[in-house]
This record gives structure tokens, C-alpha cells and sequence, in this order.
């Protein structure tokens, strides 16, 4: 029980995350998360608006059952199994965050800074999430994958596009924390 | 066709269900869900998420290897064949750089999004809602953009 309820080290995480591609495809499916972002598009009525979306949604039926998995798992894990969300970060971050304004560095998973009701309800916060849920669901689309489906599937089965895609991923990541990070906090 | 009760029910799909509990699980232990490890990625402050990363690409390249000779097969015996990624330069590029953008102020890859909704309900459901505006405009634009 002791092991549950401890953080899991990096050499824990990536072979279950491998384990989890392997069941996928085992169950005879092509592992990735963000094709989902389109199917719920479809069920919507984007298919009214655009051709784009004319697919049957009924094909990605189990991809759905994928994502009510992971809803059901996030609350799982934060009600049950992480006792302390504590995180043991470089204290070069800490210091870094803490000099940008932020505050109680890792002691949860997720600032206050964007996560709190009080930013999210306030403009700027609604906006910093809205803006980059918008950038996640374009640029995977665009991309054709996320970190599940390019940087996990398809670095590990070779393919070109994917590195192309998971150099733009940094690309973008170190643009986002070197430089907007400290200019909108 | 052979009858199946449970297909009827959809209940073959309940494994994807019980296999995406278990995703979220290891996510979120392993905080591969955390704003702060996305930072300190970024920043190459840690060694934490490329090792989750990373070691995963590697064992997964293994059982890449074992599909590809027909050593593991699908529940039905067939041969695994992942599909091939759309080629081209600008898409993967520029799409992976607007995804590293979002990822990089959010802390919230493609599959965190619907993990996330179980610790921060709100937060969550506006980058959802945010993320299903971007892959319909995607889907809008898709036959105007760059390949």
C-alpha cells in the first residue's frame, strides 16, 4: 500500500506507459489520445459545418471508452491514491517560479497561479487556458498527433513525421516557458 | 456473423475503458500530469519527464520490433501494423509547434486534458473546451493549410 500511495519514479512510469501502448495495439488499435478532440467535433454536429468532420464517430467508439477511462483514473488518483502532491523540483526552478510571482512551488501539481477558481474566472486566466487548449487541439490536428501518438507510437516505430512533430513540440515548449511564461506572469 | 451478446452492449469496448483507467493511474503518479514537470522539462532543469519519455519510446521500441516479426499479435492474431503518420514538413512542424506552445503554458498534453478533469474540474473543461475549438477550426481550415 505504502508503494501506491508514494510518488512513482521516472523507471516506473515509462515501462507502464509502454505496457499501456503495447495493450492498445494488442487490443487491436492504434494508440493516440488527441484523434478524440475530432470525434467529440462530429458528435457536436461539426460534420453540419464542414466535410471534414463527416466520419462515423461509432468507429472511434472505443477510443471514447479510452478517454471515460482516463476521466474515471483522474479522479481516482486524486482522490485516493495521492495523498501529498508534493513535488520534488530543481530549486533552480523553484527559485525561478518564485521570482516570476508564483507561489507554494510544488507543493501541488498544478499552480494557483493558472489552476485556482480565482484566476480561472478571472479574464486573463480564462484566457491563458482557453488559448492553449486551442493551440493543443489545432496543432495536434495539424500535427496528426500528440505526445501519446507521435512522441510515444511514433518515435518508437520510426517514423519521420513524428520527429518532425516532437522537435516542433520543443520547439513550441521552449518558446512557451523561456519567453511567455515570463512575459504574461 | 456470429452473435455476441456483449458486442450488442458495447461491452467490447469496456477493456479501452479499464485500460484508460490505468492511464490516468500511471499519469498521474509518476505527476506526468503536473504543470511544474512540464516546466522543468522545457527548461532541461530535470531528468524526470525524459526518462518517463523516453524510457518509455525505448521499451516500446521493442515491442515494435516483436509486431513487426509477428512475435506479439492482436487479440483477433493478426499482425500489428501501427498506421503511418501524414507526411509532410510544415504540418509536423508548425502543428507540433503550436501543440508545444499549448503544452508549454498549460502543462496539458492531449490525454492529461481528460485526466486533469478529475483533480481540477474547471481549469480542465476550459482547455478542453478550448481544445475542441482548435480541432474544429483545424477540421474548417484543413484543406487551406500548408501540407
Amino acid at each position: 500500500m505504502d508503494f501506491i500511495l508514494q510518488p512513482w519514479a521516472w523507471y516506473i512510469g515509462g515501462p507502464l506507459i509502454a505496457i499501456s501502448l503495447l495493450l492498445y495495439f494488442y487490443f487491436g488499435k492504434n494508440f493516440g489520445a488527441s484523434t478524440n478532440f475530432e470525434t467529440i467535433c462530429t458528435i457536436f454536429g461539426a460534420d453540419k459545418v464542414s466535410d471534414y468532420f463527416k466520419k462515423d464517430w461509432k468507429d472511434q467508439k472505443f477510443a471514447l471508452f479510452f478517454v471515460v477511462g482516463l476521466i474515471i483514473g483522474g479522479f481516482i488518483a486524486a482522490n485516493y491514491l495521492i495523498p501529498n502532491q508534493t513535488i520534488d523540483l530543481n530549486p533552480k526552478t523553484v527559485q525561478e517560479l518564485t521570482d516570476l510571482g508564483f507561489s507554494n512551488v510544488g507543493n501541488q501539481y498544478f499552480p494557483d497561479e493558472i489552476f485556482s477558481d480565482e484566476v480561472v474566472f478571472s479574464l486573463k486566466g480564462f484566457l491563458i487556458l482557453l488559448v492553449s487548449g486551442l493551440l493543443i487541439g489545432f496543432g495536434t490536428r495539424y500535427a496528426g498527433g500528440c505526445t501519446s501518438g507521435h512522441a510515444i507510437t511514433g518515435l518508437s516505430s520510426l517514423q519521420l513525421p513524428s520527429l518532425l512533430a516532437v522537435i516542433g513540440f520543443f520547439i513550441g515548449g521552449i518558446i512557451a516557458t523561456w519567453f511567455i511564461i515570463p512575459l504574461i506572469f | 456473423m456470429v452473435y455476441n451478446p456483449l458486442n450488442i452492449l458495447g461491452m467490447k469496448n469496456i477493456k479501452f475503458l479499464i485500460l484508460g483507467i490505468f492511464f490516468a493511474i500511471v499519469l498521474s503518479k509518476t505527476q506526468a500530469i503536473s504543470w511544474y514537470r512540464f516546466y522543468e522539462m522545457f527548461k532541461f532543469q530535470s531528468f524526470h519527464m525524459f526518462g518517463i519519455i523516453g524510457g518509455a519510446v525505448v521499451i516500446s521500441m521493442i515491442f515494435m520490433q516483436l509486431f513487426k516479426h509477428g512475435k506479439i499479435k492482436d487479440i483477433n492474431g493478426n499482425k500489428i501494423i501501427p498506421k503511418p503518420k501524414k507526411k509532410g514538413f510544415i504540418r509536423t512542424i508548425l502543428g507540433g509547434t503550436f501543440f508545444g506552445l499549448g503544452w508549454g503554458i498549460s502543462g496539458a498534453c492531449a490525454a492529461p486534458i481528460f485526466v486533469i478533469l478529475g483533480f481540477k474540474l474547471i481549469p480542465a473543461l476550459i482547455l478542453l473546451i478550448g481544445a475542441l475549438l482548435g480541432a474544429f477550426i483545424y477540421g474548417v481550415l484543413s484543406k487551406k493549410l500548408p501540407n
